[in-house]
């Protein structure tokens, strides 16, 4: 089963860290802005580690970790301008933090104390999508609002190898085409889909679906950040430039659980994952700063710092996250008033308010 | 007052929407060069051109989840689902995004959207073309479902869904297309009936019977058979299916204590159950006779041979006012 598992795709940093050319996708890129990149991928697998421990310690309802697949989030995230526009599903938290979304604000959906976390136009980032593949379609609507607005902005779409055998996502390939929209499809394939392989998905390599569909597609290296980066980057200057719609598959791997719920043991192998732990996206760039003499203690230890404080702030910041008022479950329901939510919220407020003076006398 | 057609009257409310907001934009199947299966976008796309009037591929899931996309954009899309039997494939993005994205975002993101539905039978069909599927969506928090029966009224409140911020089910009923009326061309959309609001169509003092969209005009027929016959019927015409306007239908009931609910929607779980539900706790003290309801059958719509016997028509509801008064 090779099918998925080639490396027949963009790679620009070896899992032992040795740099690689690619005629296509040339990358100049300082020291300090592989530090910077690094920087990303540390904070994104504490933050994986913080909140998993979060859960086993019953402070999150779920949690869906990102490890293994850091690499290729950071990559697209960093390549995006502040005016694109992401539309993701609800295990992109290297897009969230590229977009300046606080990794304590996405604890609030998995502590159940809201829907959705964060204001999307502060952020140029929609609210996690939860029902798989439902927010593709909407990149391409965000995309065809772009077209008739005339700026060189691009929207995003961010899902998985499962989310492919969707009919969204289907009909958002027909209709990003047919509107010559710009639209980047960012599928990020981690070979599984819950417990389902990518194979039962699809029999042959997601990216031969672009054509297709009549638009270009690229396979890259997903565990590979550099790669990730130049080709987010080709690209979005391409679709800018009024090329229409690509899509990108980063051949990645699901490290953790899908959720925290789930047990992967009963669905893969240790072999299999021992062979994608030697590919990891943290380990090649360390080795890379390792070798240009890039990776200082001073610099190691201030990451280390930095990765403790916001452990620290995502434990004491998630536990501080209460429930809300419970009537404001009515507020915004509706933008302007509906007598079946404004008789239902008069209802809950005395119930409440019986309840507690039951509870006083 | 100009006479027009349902049809007409949409496409003008269409092009009063096209011309007061820039953002507003209309998408579908066929309805740019074709104009639409029933001709309401008719001329537009020459008028507007292809930005605004946007022939979509066909595919309705996308047609609506575009729309959000475009919504998020600040746009006010104006979708069309060519039957009321091929909304299901849009059903997800419906309920799930549309409905839902504003009080996910804690009122951040609005879904001006319009998703324009010709529903119900009577027009010998083929199958899937004469459904009505309003409870789905009435049952959905978030949306808000409106179903004119007049030419004058699918000017207005179509005109209202589009200016609303809240996503809007708009159900035109087909059979009516082609149903002349007065409509005044000049009126002010802010000052005009609200949104949501019920009107008492035909006032009576023996029973209250409550329908909307394409029974308005069978139940007037039935009205006026009953007047022949010494009987009085208010006929209520609710405009607005979410939210339901109880006040005025729970003001009327008080006066007659009789309410016979009428639609062709299948009566399990449906308008008609809600309204029988909330009258009764309400009017119970008022009430000479339970509701009653007519409606469709539970069986799915029946080949168009038999729809005369599905179809409420004048003699199931005079027998259903036979049946209240007879209490």
């Amino acid at each position: 089963m090779h099918t998925h598992g080639g490396n027949d795709f963009v790679q620009l940093l070896t899992p032992e860290g040795e740099r690689r050319d690619h005629p296509d996708y040339p990358l100049d890129i300082t020291g300090d802005e592989v530090r910077a990149l690094y920087r990303d991928l540390v904070m994104m697998r504490r933050f994986d580690l913080e909140a998993t421990a979060l859960q086993r310690h019953g402070e999150l309802g779920l949690f869906t970790p990102i490890i293994g697949q850091e690499a290729a989030q950071i990559g697209a995230g960093r390549a995006m301008r502040p005016g694109d526009f992401a539309y993701t599903s609800y295990r992109e938290h290297g897009i969230a933090w590229c977009r300046g979304i606080e990794p304590l604000t996405l604890m609030g959906l998995f502590r159940g104390v809201t829907n959705g976390g964060w204001n999307p136009y502060e952020h140029n980032m929609s609210i996690y999508s939860i029902v798989i593949g439902d927010h593709v379609p909407h990149a391409v609507g965000y995309a065809m609002g772009i077209q008739r607005d005339g700026t060189d902005d691009v929207a995003l779409a961010f899902f998985g190898d499962g989310a492919t055998s969707q009919g969204d996502v289907h009909e958002s390939f027909v209709f990003a085409a047919a509107f010559h929209s710009p639209v980047l499809f960012f599928l990020q394939n981690n070979h599984f889909a819950i417990s389902v392989p990518v194979e039962t998905q699809s029999r042959q390599q997601l990216v031969k679906r672009a054509e297709g569909y009549g638009i270009p597609g690229i396979r890259v290296d997903g565990n590979d950040v550099l790669a990730s980066l130049a080709v987010t980057r080709a690209a979005l200057k391409r679709i800018r430039e009024g090329g229409g719609p690509m899509l990108i598959e980063a051949v990645t791997y699901r490290m953790g659980s899908h959720t925290t719920s789930d047990d992967p043991t009963r669905y893969r192998s240790n072999e299999h994952l021992e062979h994608w732990a030697t590919r990891d996206p943290l380990e090649r760039v360390l080795r890379l700063m390792e070798r240009e003499g890039w990776a200082d203690d001073s610099f190691i230890a201030s990451l280390d710092d930095e990765a403790n404080a916001m452990g620290a702030t995502l434990r004491d910041g998630t536990r501080a996250l209460t429930p809300p008022d419970p009537l404001t479950m009515f507020d915004h329901v509706y933008a302007e008033p509906h007598q079946q939510v404004t008789d239902d919220r008069a209802f809950l407020a005395r119930y409440l308010q019986a309840a507690q003076s039951g509870d006083e006398s | 007052m100009t006479e027009l057609t349902m049809v007409a009257a949409l496409n003008a409310a269409l092009r009063a929407s096209l011309d007061r907001d820039s953002k507003v934009l209309l998408m579908g199947e066929d309805i740019a060069i074709l104009g639409g299966v029933f001709r309401v976008t008719d001329g537009l796309v020459k008028d507007y051109g292809e930005q605004r009037v946007v022939d979509t591929p066909l595919a309705e899931s996308t047609i609506i989840g575009a729309a959000v996309g475009l919504a998020m954009r600040g746009y006010r899309p104006v979708c069309e689902i060519q039957f009321d039997g091929f909304v299901f494939p849009a059903f997800d993005q419906i309920v799930t995004q549309v409905a839902k994205l504003r009080v996910r975002t804690d009122g951040q993101v609005a879904m001006p959207i319009v998703i324009r539905l010709p529903f119900g039978g009577g027009i010998g069909a083929v199958e899937h073309h004469s459904e009505s599927p309003e409870a789905y969506f009435v049952h959905t928090p978030g949306l808000r479902v409106m179903a004119p029966a007049t030419p004058a009224d699918a000017f207005v409140m179509l005109q209202q869904a589009i200016a609303s911020d809240d996503p809007v089910i708009f159900l035109e009923p087909k059979r009516r297309y082609w149903d002349r009326g007065e409509v005044d061309l000049a009126v002010d959309i802010a000052h005009a009936t609200p949104m949501g609001r019920a009107r008492v169509t035909r006032s009576g003092s023996d029973v209250t019977i409550a329908c909307y969209g394409p029974m308005l005009r069978t139940c007037l027929e039935a009205a006026d058979v009953a007047a022949g016959e010494g009987r009085s019927l208010e006929v209520i015409d609710l405009r607005s299916l979410s939210p339901i306007d109880f006040p005025t239908l729970v003001a009327s009931v008080e006066r007659t204590s009789r309410l016979v609910v009428v639609h062709e929607a299948q009566g399990m779980a449906s308008v008609g159950a809600e309204i029988a539900a909330v009258v009764a706790e309400r009017c119970f003290w008022s009430m000479e006779a339970p509701v009653i309801r007519v409606a469709g059958f539970h069986t799915p719509y029946p080949p168009n041979r038999l729809e005369q016997h599905y179809l409420p028509d004048v003699e199931r509801i005079l027998d259903a006012v036979d049946r209240s008064l007879a209490y």
